[in-house]
């Protein structure tokens, strides 16, 4: 198998006296994507936001690309092109589809806007994602449905050549309709070669993208499977605790 | 629905599968920029943004107009060159406190101390040069100073310590009352004798000088016009019809003309002619630019907006959210200092309740003018344009020999009307969210 771009080892988190996490093994390979599940408090989201650098791990190994790498701010995720996608979207509605991919890190000449360039780029990235629902770029983002925005912010996330995109939930507010779409917007994410994890409530939507699925339960890696090799039953069985995986761990 | 419709862009043939899409990149434009079509694309195009709620100051100039021909056909004395002279020059302060409040407005904030911002630096201006003595460039120095420090004073609170803008402010607001009062002493006045200072607002350009201000008004927007043109020619991206940058051009030559014609005829009533436009009206023009320019071409004006939009979202792209409300704080004292400057100038002197009535006035001409009170949204040109509906309500309404409070109850339904707008465009840009 080829070398994860991310791998994680025994990493540990606790918040006092809270053992979120537990020495938890993950691993995220270019161009496939990760689905990470797991019920309310499993560690879902901790295990991300140190991916994201938000809150450091306590303990534990994190190799990208094979390399032991620190991941204490968001600067250093966002330096090694790893990006999140929040589940409470992350965009101002007041700015257009341009200046919120931008924001924070505009382009300038001279000293000001260079609003050209930045347009190019923007349509470019929409158009490598085969996004086709925005009519313009520079439609204000509160004229956006749902599904247009969670396309606005997962260009975001790779108009700079991101290598891992995390994306926190991105269907659980959409309909059948935006949910297809945002889903066939992230297979073509894995398909440029883009490392995915996603975390997602919604095991139907897991198992039609994922390459890989992995199981947290209770600060605990329970499995970490692929997805040609298990059915819905036994993820939801690993889910609850009411199952035990034996195999390897993929 | 309206987005999920907008394929109807000028697609060939869209791919179906993503390789095929990836070797299409950049051989068709399958999302548009806005910029295409013609003339007639483009005004079609903002018609339709003005009826999804974004309507910028366009119910503003409309009152302007309306209120404007209303009091020329009640008042023989409106449309004269003396009153509309006298029009600019009274609108002066507030379009200024107006410009220094669109700031923080865009931010979701307010500074109720704005306007005793502007009286207490005079106070402290007029009697640095009266008491103390002081060299007037020196004591300006000084009020622009102690206008910065007052501005990091309100953003260290607000910005640092979290505590609510209303709050920090109204402290200041009814602070600063006292201390003018400490410095000049109830009933006291002190009358403004630097004749720099009183020429903002009594002197005027030469005739030549007012057409000399049009023209490099021209030239700084045919000049930012085709610079952006280029840019993006260069960038590959479609401009706009080029008729648009005319059509600007033209707009801003002939109402400019008609003004700089008005205001360069003899409107004094002695021996002595008055004529010309009045400085302050560069004074402000400039300004106005300068701000403009910085909100919407720089980082620190596009994260004032960002800020204001979506705190949060701002933050998660790396903006400084503290820094940026800090600073915005900053500029609002640092102009209100100006408000101060053109209000001292106008009235010639200055008093212990300087600045106090004033501060609710300006951002009443904010709101006026269509700048969101919830943030995000909002020019320095709409608190302009809203400055000047509210000075032509006061005008029109002297004129007439009304009392005074028709004025105020006038007014205060105009700022209501105009909230109401906000609030219903607001309700309508946002409501697309639900249709999804």
């Amino acid at each position: 198998m080829d070398q994860p771009i991310i791998e994680l080892r025994g990493v540990v988190k606790s918040f006092g006296p809270v053992d979120v996490l537990k020495g938890v093994n993950f691993t995220a390979y270019p161009g496939k994507i990760t689905a990470l599940v797991g019920d309310n408090g499993a560690g879902k989201s901790t295990l991300i936001k140190g991916l994201a650098g938000v809150q450091p791990y306590d303990d534990g190994e994190v190799l990208f690309n094979g390399e032991p790498v620190n991941l204490h701010t968001p600067r250093d995720a966002a330096h090694l092109g790893i990006e999140v996608v929040y589940q409470d979207l992350a965009l101002c509605d007041n700015l257009d589809i341009v200046q919120n991919m931008f924001l924070g890190r505009e382009e300038l000449a001279a000293g000001t806007f260079d609003e050209g360039v930045m347009e190019r780029e923007a349509a470019e990235t929409l158009r490598q994602l085969s996004v086709r629902t925005v009519k313009s770029v520079r439609q204000k983002v509160s004229s956006l449905s749902g599904g247009q925005r969670q396309t606005v912010a997962i260009a975001r996330s790779v108009l700079k050549k991101a290598k891992v995109v995390i994306l926190d939930e991105p269907t659980a507010a959409l309909g059948v309709a935006q949910t297809a779409q945002v889903l066939a917007l992230v297979k073509r994410l894995a398909e440029q070669g883009v490392s995915v994890v996603i975390i997602s409530h919604n095991l139907v939507d897991v198992f039609e993208v994922a390459d890989y699925i992995s199981v947290l339960y209770l600060g605990q890696m329970v499995a970490s499977v692929e997805t040609s090799k298990t059915t819905n039953e036994d993820v939801i069985g690993y889910i609850t605790g009411a199952k035990t995986y034996e195999g390897e761990h993929a | 629905m309206s987005g999920e419709q907008g394929t109807s862009a000028p697609t060939s043939t869209p791919p179906t599968d993503s390789t095929t899409a990836l070797s299409a990149l950049s051989t068709e434009a399958l999302i548009g920029s806005g910029q295409e079509g013609g003339l007639m694309d483009q005004v079609r195009a903002w018609l339709q943004r003005v009826r999804g709620g974004d309507m910028g100051a366009l119910p503003a100039v409309g009152g302007f107009v309306v209120l404007s021909i209303l009091f020329t056909i009640l008042s023989p004395f409106f449309f004269t060159e003396r009153n509309f002279a006298n029009l600019l020059t009274q609108a002066a302060t507030l379009v200024m406190l107006g410009m220094a409040l669109v700031f923080v407005l865009l931010l979701g904030e307010i500074d109720l101390s704005a306007g005793v911002t502007a009286g207490l630096t005079m106070v402290i201006f007029v009697v640095l040069i009266a008491v103390v003595n002081l060299n007037w460039v020196l004591a300006l120095a000084i009020a622009f100073l102690t206008g910065i420090a007052i501005g990091t004073f309100i953003g260290f609170f607000v910005a640092k310590v979290g505590i609510p803008s209303f709050v920090v402010t109204l402290g200041l607001f009814l602070g600063f009352q006292g201390l003018e009062l400490i410095i000049i002493g109830a009933g006291g006045l002190y009358r403004v004798e630097t004749p720099e200072i009183l020429a903002i607002q009594n002197g005027t350009l030469p005739p030549w000088g007012g057409w000399v201000m049009l023209a490099v008004m021209l030239a700084i927007s045919a000049g930012t016009s085709f610079l952006d043109r280029s840019r993006r020619t260069r960038a590959g991206v479609p401009n706009r019809t080029i008729a648009l940058v005319w059509a600007k051009l033209i707009t801003i030559l002939v109402l400019g003309g008609i003004v700089v014609a008005i205001l360069n005829q003899n409107r004094g009533t002695g021996f002595k002619a008055i004529e010309g436009v009045p400085i302050v009206v560069p004074i402000t023009l400039a300004i106005l630019w300068l701000g403009t320019f910085v909100l919407d071409r720089t980082k620190f004006g596009r994260y004032i907006y960002a800020v204001g939009g979506n705190a949060e979202a701002a933050r998660r792209s790396g903006v400084k959210v503290a820094t940026i409300r800090w600073c915005a704080f900053i500029v609002c004292s640092s102009l209100a200092v100006v408000a101060g400057l053109f209000s001292i100038s106008k009235v010639g002197s200055v008093d212990a309740a300087a600045g106090r009535d004033i501060v609710l006035s300006g951002v009443a001409a904010a709101v006026v003018g269509g700048v969101s009170l919830f943030g995000g949204r909002g020019r320095l040109i709409h608190a302009a344009i809203g400055a000047l509906v509210i000075a032509v309500i006061t005008n029109g309404l002297g004129l007439l020999n009304l009392p005074a409070g028709v004025n105020y109850a006038v007014t205060g339904g105009v700022l209501i009307l105009a909230a109401t707008v906000d609030a219903i465009s607001r309700k309508r840009a946002g409501g697309s969210i639900l249709r999804t």
